[in-house]
């Protein structure tokens, strides 16, 4: 459903229409997005403020198609996906989307090939491709040394490159990152931010990071702050993109 | 792609079971216990009961076997000093029971007696068995060596005589014996054969031959030996007069045994006034050994299915909590895009590996024990191909039973929850 090609950069990539999520809190029921109306460009790094419980990473787990809207409209691609059941949300989610987090979220068990490949074991991929592409992802965040490191081996930054490959691995257009760098020291986040950065310029990768921190926000061309479920203001970057 | 794939599954749900070997190990136990106690009473119970049908296989299952007894009122008389005892088949009951039932196919009359035999240098005692040629049809035993008895040797009343193997080792008769003299008695036979000889007993019926045996035409019987015969016992000599001992009946189908043998008691009723006979059917005992090897194997069974189902209980309690132990991973794997399915398949796979791994190393103990058995204690065990396949079959079963709660379990759990799961 979605063309690799980038011509048209300035295509739109997600659209939320009115989105409304409602969680029922015993009897109580709370809006934690209440009538949101946005689109995303492709190419473009978003960073979402806001403070907490103001529905940013309900905003996140709609966009990563991990939840479905209560009432409205959700374009990804032009497709309208408000409505998918849960297979077809879990095929989404592995084929064209990425996942990064802030306690990395890996599994401790495997190693960190195992853990680059783990998208790639669900998209079937043979264990020869599979384990020559995390090579490439390992080396491209530069942990290619590591490959048979267990996560309890490694550092705090070196866990969030492991996961920005795993992210990688299935080549999303769309990379999710929910406060990537509440867990690391400022000079480790502020590399990883580089890092996604770099993805975003070199790649053309559509960038969407829940933060709460404003000097990493900065590494954002474009910012979105949310208050009480509905968008409090949009700073959005329409510069010349690469 | 499909198979590599389910490969793939079998293998990281083997190393995923080896990051906790105790848990694994301990798990497995209930399983590996059931699974060795299935095999080892299958094989211990196949073993009996194919000892049993084997012994009555020999009587032959179409067979009926009619033998003289001495009646309980003879019994009590034949304590008096030179009392002769009266007893037993007649010749006339053979011709009867050969004569009067279609379904009988053939019978051999027997005529026993204990005689002093002797080869050359070598003696030792012999039963003599006077039958005719069909006996060899009845009682089938390989020939090694000669041949059997022959019509013509019952119409000439030839002095020839057939050996079994054991006798003829013991009197050290080769195959060149074959042609030699053998006394038996007071009279002397040419030994025309050599053949193979069981023993043993079926339930309560004696087969019908025996190690010892030389197997003699029974007119030559009758002519040299009479129908008298002296034992000794304590009290001194015993005489008694028996024409028969047995009579061995062939009937043509299996259907027809047992009212043949109703039948056959019920015609010599008539014509005896004690009850100095037995009708035998092997077939009866066959019929009993089955269904008693029926009810063993039931409640073997369902011990075995009770120390299953506890095995399979404690699998499904563990994985149970390796469920909720794994509910971050089970997170991670449905944000990446694994769908419902494969985490059920997952901790299926997971299950089952662990379940037939039980049931391999129980299969290994319960192959052990019965080996052990027949070691020490000589008794016949059987391994069949279904005894090693079905407790594997049951251990994969009970993976899927008891692993497909948890593992529905595993894949309720929604990612958003998981994913803040500590």
């Amino acid at each position: 459903m979605i063309d690799g090609s980038r011509e048209k950069t300035n295509a739109e990539i997600v659209r939320l229409q009115n989105a409304q999520k409602i969680y029922q809190m015993g009897a109580e029921q709370v809006h934690a997005l209440a009538g949101v109306t946005i689109s995303f460009k492709k190419g473009s790094f978003w960073a979402i403020m806001g403070p907490s419980g103001s529905g940013k990473s309900t905003m996140m787990n709609i966009l990563g198609c991990l939840d479905r809207l209560t009432s409205g409209l959700y374009y990804l691609e032009g497709h309208n996906v408000s409505r998918l059941d849960d297979d077809s949300l879990s095929e989404l989610r592995l084929k064209h989307l990425g996942f990064i987090f802030q306690s990395f979220n890996l599994i401790p068990q495997l190693t960190v090939q195992r853990n680059i490949e783990l998208p790639l074991y669900y998209l079937g991929w043979d264990s020869i491709r599979s384990s020559q592409r995390a090579k490439e992802l390992a080396e491209e965040v530069g942990l290619g040394d590591r490959l048979r490191h267990r996560p309890t081996e490694l550092s705090g930054g070196q866990l969030q490159r492991v996961a920005i490959a795993r992210a990688l691995s299935n080549d999303p257009q769309i990379i999710f990152a929910d406060e990537p760098t509440g867990n690391l020291d400022s000079a480790t986040g502020e590399q990883i931010l580089e890092l996604l950065d770099k993805l975003n310029k070199q790649q053309g990768k559509t960038i969407i990071m829940v933060t709460h921190e404003a000097n990493l926000a900065a590494y954002a061309r474009s910012k979105l702050h949310m208050r009480d479920g509905i968008i409090d203001s949009i700073e959005e970057d329409f510069g010349e993109t690469d | 792609m499909r198979q590599t794939k389910i490969a793939r599954n079998i293998l990281s749900g083997i190393e995923n079971l080896l990051l906790h070997k105790l848990r694994s190990s301990l798990t497995m136990l209930g399983v590996v216990f059931g699974v060795g106690s299935v095999v080892a009473m299958l094989s211990v119970g196949e073993g009996a009961s194919k000892e049993a049908l084997e012994q009555i296989r020999k009587l032959g299952s179409n067979n009926i076997i009619v033998s003289s007894i001495k009646s309980v009122e003879e019994e009590s008389m034949s304590t008096t000093h030179s009392h002769l005892s009266i007893y037993g088949l007649t010749y006339g009951d053979h011709i009867r029971i050969s004569e009067s039932f279609k379904d009988i196919k053939q019978t051999a009359p027997v005529k026993l007696m204990r005689k002093e035999s002797r080869l050359g240098e070598r003696a030792m005692e012999l039963r003599v068995v006077g039958t005719t040629p069909t006996w060899f049809k009845l009682v089938p035993r390989e020939v090694l060596a000669g041949r059997v008895l022959l019509t013509s040797d019952t119409e000439k009343q030839s002095p020839v005589a057939v050996l079994t193997e054991f006798g003829a080792r013991k009197i050290l008769a080769t195959e060149s014996t074959i042609g030699q003299s053998i006394r038996i008695g007071g009279d002397y036979f040419e030994i025309v054969g050599i053949v193979k000889s069981e023993s043993g007993q079926a339930g309560n019926i004696q087969i019908p031959d025996q190690e010892v045996d030389v197997y003699i035409s029974i007119e030559v019987a009758q002519e040299y030996f009479g129908d008298i015969f002296a034992k000794m016992t304590s009290g001194g000599f015993e005489r008694e007069r028996v024409e028969l001992h047995q009579i061995i009946v062939q009937v043509d189908d299996a259907e027809n045994v047992e009212p043949t043998a109703h039948a056959i008691e019920q015609m010599l009723g008539r014509f005896h006034k004690k009850t100095d006979y037995i009708v035998s059917v092997p077939l009866a005992l066959l019929k009993q050994a089955e269904a008693t090897k029926r009810t063993f194997n039931i409640v073997l069974g369902s011990i075995a299915g009770i120390s299953l189902l506890v095995g399979g209980i404690g699998i499904m309690n563990i994985m149970l909590a390796s469920v909720t132990e794994r509910t971050r991973e089970i997170g991670i794997r449905r944000a990446i895009g694994a769908k419902r399915r494969q985490i059920i398949l997952q901790f299926l796979i997971e299950t089952v590996v662990l379940s037939t791994t039980g049931g391999i190393i129980g299969l290994g103990l319960g192959a052990l024990i019965p080996l052990l058995i027949t070691y020490f204690s000589g008794m016949t065990t059987v391994m069949t191909l279904s005894g090693v396949l079905l407790p594997l079959f049951i251990s994969m079963t009970i993976g899927i039973v008891f692993g497909l709660y948890p593992a529905m379990h595993a894949a309720k759990v929604d990612p958003i929850v998981a994913l803040r799961h500590e």
